[in-house]
């Protein structure tokens, strides 16, 4: 039994996993407001940078940062991009992954193909990182036209980006599977706006109490923002390698726990 | 077979109705279940931004016009909190009454007409957001965020914002079918009210293209009211016009949705 | 007669847009009558339900409900009447008891009175244990009865009944229809519609069948049954059935008052199904299966649309 659940994880067809994402590329053909919110993804971080970085940007003035000197809009902009791969995905993996497998045994139905739970993860979470790369892509085109980064930070930070997605719609998804209701929902958007007020987003985590910023440093966000920001600014120190292991263990773990999950709740 | 089919039996009769009441009780039973779930996104979050960009931001800012920056973007988050409970409370609970739970048409298919229901849920919404409002202020009072005792005056202010944000929002939701809406509303009206209506950085800074945008905004002039209170000064422009601008997003938000209701509640 | 009537209609129409779904119908529900709607989907039941229960206002046509008239007072139309829609619309987040109790508050109903009647129509339809749990884990027949419930809880005059055991399977049906039947012996007026002729037997005492929106037949179920079938109806299965019904209904013709090829059988309507069936023999037909049974409802219907009611 164990062996067999293992072997059929392990297997992987790429045309069944894109089936999964096709699906959802159907769902976009489901009305017009869809798109529109789909595509829209990119503007509320980037509200955030007009309003933060270049509003409240004009009343601090420049600032330093790892010895470098440089515009608040400058410093906010990465953690912006940073949060948007975060918040893209979470929005596939969270509330509409609940969404179908909960109420619209989208799921259930599915597996009653050969489609197997981890393709159904994998798929997912490769729809959801290509909606999140989206955003952070337009993103990035606007902190390029803005003079907030240049091309080659734009090209490096990137991958990085899709890094990042990969591993919160991972652990997204695994945490969706554990909710049990919308109103756990709630508590995920605190923690996930927790997250974005903390980590590191609008002020350097160095003007934290040492306890806090210890605390900090153990959280997502913080090595996403951390990770966003050497690449844009340049600023690059071995640091990095650490961010990427830590999204990196997120993704792959997520992904193993979330298809885990899936697998109890609907195939046994 | 008699003729009396008309008497009145039981208590059919339907002058001692009192509908609103019925309507806001059954908001407050309501509450009473699920208030522990809201403690987190009206009063805890607020708080954390406060600390976040008014402590933490706040440092490299300084002082604006005379005050410290946590003291200038107090009444900007209090504000901009009313303005999120009013719109989250009005948005999906709302198109889901009328949708999925369908308790609308419940209370219809009862004496209770759709003006009632407008009518209880603002005064229910009005009483959540006074309830966010006095914690925050006694929060705030402790980071010395206060600086009159003006800022008492907060609390009408904030009611009278409830009654502009509210009513439009549900005659909003009243006339939609898909929740999908909500989403591009909070996009690009909730969210840039929250951020370009002077919470975070006086609106002077803006482009002054953009500016009658955000003199457009209730919030605003709720932001400048509240701003006034709690530093204990005159507002940008006279008062009677922020009050009576917000007035009339109340008055003519409170016809649309009665219409809105009615619309749909009939058929 | 029309000012005796609980609900009187004439020529009574809806209409949504260019469609017309209640097409110039004419009522009339007496006190103490149960009173129902049979029909197929999109017949127009619930249109004309919904504007009985003044929340849907009548394209044209006359209308009174309980002597008054719904556009102008349907309020005080409706706090006198109990309505169980075709969809519940149970409030998920209120416990059972609380289902009742808010829903009592908008009929002006004290906080006490509103407690009281709760738990006594809560005992009534045999919910009282779960009083304090939540709606959502109900099943669907106890949904049922609470919103059956729901609709007594201002001690109406006539209760508007849309469906009531659509969906239940039979042991639920069963009890919502004793308890049903247990309503009507206190007196209550019920309408009910349905698309169960079993249902509209047992439960109506007078009811119209619907169809396009329009009333094609009136009567109690006995007098349709009479007017509009015979006593006895065979069915007849044959072994090469499906496409060469037709030709045996013609072979058929004469046996009886009437005969129905339909795609799966062959209906014979006789007042004495036995000499039908020995008829049948002796033309020399051999169907694979043979049933004799009792006239229904169905039948009515089927002969008044040519179409079956259900599925
Ligand atoms: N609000 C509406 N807008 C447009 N058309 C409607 C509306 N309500 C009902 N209809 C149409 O009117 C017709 C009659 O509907 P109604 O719900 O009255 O049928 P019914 O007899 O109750 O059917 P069922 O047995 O399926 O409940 C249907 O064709 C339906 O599509
Ligand atoms: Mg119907």
């Amino acid at each position: 039994m164990m062996t067999t659940l293992v072997a059929a994880r392990i297997s992987v067809s790429p045309g069944r996993v894109g089936a999964v994402i096709n699906r959802n590329v159907g769902a976009l053909r489901s009305g017009p407001s869809y798109w529109v919110v789909l595509i829209s993804g990119f503007f509320e971080p980037l509200l955030y940078l007009l309003s933060i970085g270049v509003g409240v940007g004009a009343l601090v003035g420049d600032l330093t940062f790892d010895g470098q000197t440089m515009s608040y809009a400058a410093f906010v902009a990465p953690a912006m991009l940073a949060v948007s791969a975060m918040s893209g995905a979470l929005a596939e993996t969270t509330f509409n992954f609940f969404f179908k497998l909960k109420y619209m045994k989208t799921f259930e139905a599915v597996l009653a193909t050969p489609v197997r739970p981890f393709e159904i993860a994998v798929g997912e979470l490769v729809w959801a990182v290509i909606r999140g790369s989206l955003y952070t892509a337009i993103f990035l085109g606007f902190m390029v036209a803005m003079g907030l980064t240049t091309v080659a930070g734009a090209l490096a930070a990137f991958p990085a980006t899709v890094l990042v997605g990969l591993a919160f719609g991972a652990v997204g998804m695994w945490v969706s599977t554990l909710m049990r209701g919308w109103q756990d929902f709630d508590l995920l958007g605190t923690g996930q706006f927790a997250l974005f007020l903390f980590s590191g987003t609008f002020s350097p985590v160095q003007n934290y109490p040492v306890g806090v910023e210890i605390l900090i440093q153990l959280t997502p966000l913080y090595h996403a923002v951390e990770l966003v920001r050497a690449l844009c600014t340049g600023i690059v120190g071995p640091g990095i390698l650490v961010n990427i292991a830590y999204l990196a263990v997120m993704g792959v773990g997520g992904l193993w726990l979330a298809s885990r999950r899936v697998e109890k709740m609907l195939c046994l | 077979m008699t003729t009396e089919t008309t008497t009145v039996r039981g208590a059919g009769d339907p002058r001692p109705l009192r509908p609103v009441v019925a309507v806001v009780e059954r908001y407050l039973t309501l509450y009473r279940r699920l208030w522990q779930a809201s403690v987190f996104s009206s009063f805890i979050l607020p708080i954390l931004f406060l600390v976040s960009i008014g402590i933490g931001v706040g440092g490299y800012v300084g002082s604006i016009e005379g005050v410290d920056y946590l003291s200038w973007i107090v009444p900007g988050v209090l504000v901009s909190t009313a303005f999120q409970i009013c719109v989250g409370e009005s948005t999906y609970p709302v198109l889901g009454d009328f949708k999925w739970v369908r308790a609308y048409h419940a209370m219809r298919a009862a004496p209770v007409q759709p003006k009632d229901i407008v009518h209880g849920h603002l005064l229910y919404m009005i009483f959540r957001v006074q309830l966010s409002i006095v914690a925050f202020l006694l929060v705030v009072v402790f980071f010395g965020g206060l600086h009159s005792p003006w800022a008492l005056a907060t609390l009408p202010i904030c009611a009278l914002l409830t009654a502009a944000v509210v009513t439009p929002v549900t005659a909003f939701a009243a006339t939609i079918e898909s929740d999908s809406y909500f989403a591009l509303l909070f996009r690009f009206v909730v969210i840039p009210a929250t951020l370009f209506s002077g919470v975070f950085f006086p609106v002077e800074q803006l482009p002054v293209a953009i500016r009658p945008v955000a003199y457009a905004s209730p919030v605003w002039h709720a932001v400048e009211l509240s701003r006034a209170a709690t530093l204990g000064r005159a507002p940008s422009w006279p008062i009677v016009v922020h009050i009576g601008y917000l007035l009339l997003w109340a008055v003519v938000g409170l016809l649309a949705a009665r219409r809105a209701f009615a619309r749909r509640l009939e058929d | 007669m029309a000012d005796q009537s609980l609900i009187s209609a004439r020529g009574l129409v809806k209409r949504f847009g260019d469609f017309t779904a209640v097409d110039g119908i004419d009522l009339e529900v007496a006190p103490g009558e149960a009173f129902g709607f049979l029909g197929p989907n999109g017949a127009g039941k619930s249109s004309t339900m919904r504007m009985i229960g003044c929340v849907s206002t009548p394209t044209a046509g006359e209308l009174r409900i309980l002597g008054m008239d719904p556009v102008r007072d349907g309020t005080r139309i409706r706090a006198r009447l109990g309505v169980c829609p075709q969809l519940d619309n149970l409030d998920p987040d209120l416990s059972v008891r609380e289902n009742l109790t808010t829903y009592a508050r908008y009929f002006g109903v004290s906080r006490a009175e509103a407690r009281r009647r709760a738990d006594e129509l809560l005992e009534f339809v045999q919910l009282s244990d779960r009083a304090n749990g939540k709606v959502e884990p109900l099943s669907g027949g106890m949904k049922r009865r609470l919103t059956i419930a729901r609709a007594m809880v201002n001690e109406p005059d006539l209760v508007l009944l849309d469906e009531p055991t659509t969906g239940l399977d039979p042991q639920a049906r069963h009890l919502v229809w004793e308890r049903l039947f247990r309503l009507k012996q206190r007196g209550t007026t019920l309408v009910l519609t349905t698309h169960y002729m079993d249902e509209a037997e047992q439960l109506c005492d007078r009811l119209v069948v619907m169809d396009g929106g329009k009333i094609v037949a009136e009567g109690s179920p006995r007098a349709l049954i009479e007017n509009y079938s015979t006593a006895e109806v065979v069915e007849l299965r044959f072994a090469d059935g499906l496409d060469s019904n037709a030709q045996y209904a013609a072979k058929l013709d004469g046996i009886g008052e009437r005969v129905d090829p339909l795609p799966d059988r062959v209906l014979l309507y006789a007042d004495d199904g036995d000499a039908a069936v020995a008829e049948v023999h002796r033309r020399g037909l051999s169907p694979a299966s043979v049933l004799v049974r009792r006239s229904t409802l169905e039948d009515v219907f089927l002969h008044l649309t040519g179409r079956t009611l259900v599925d």
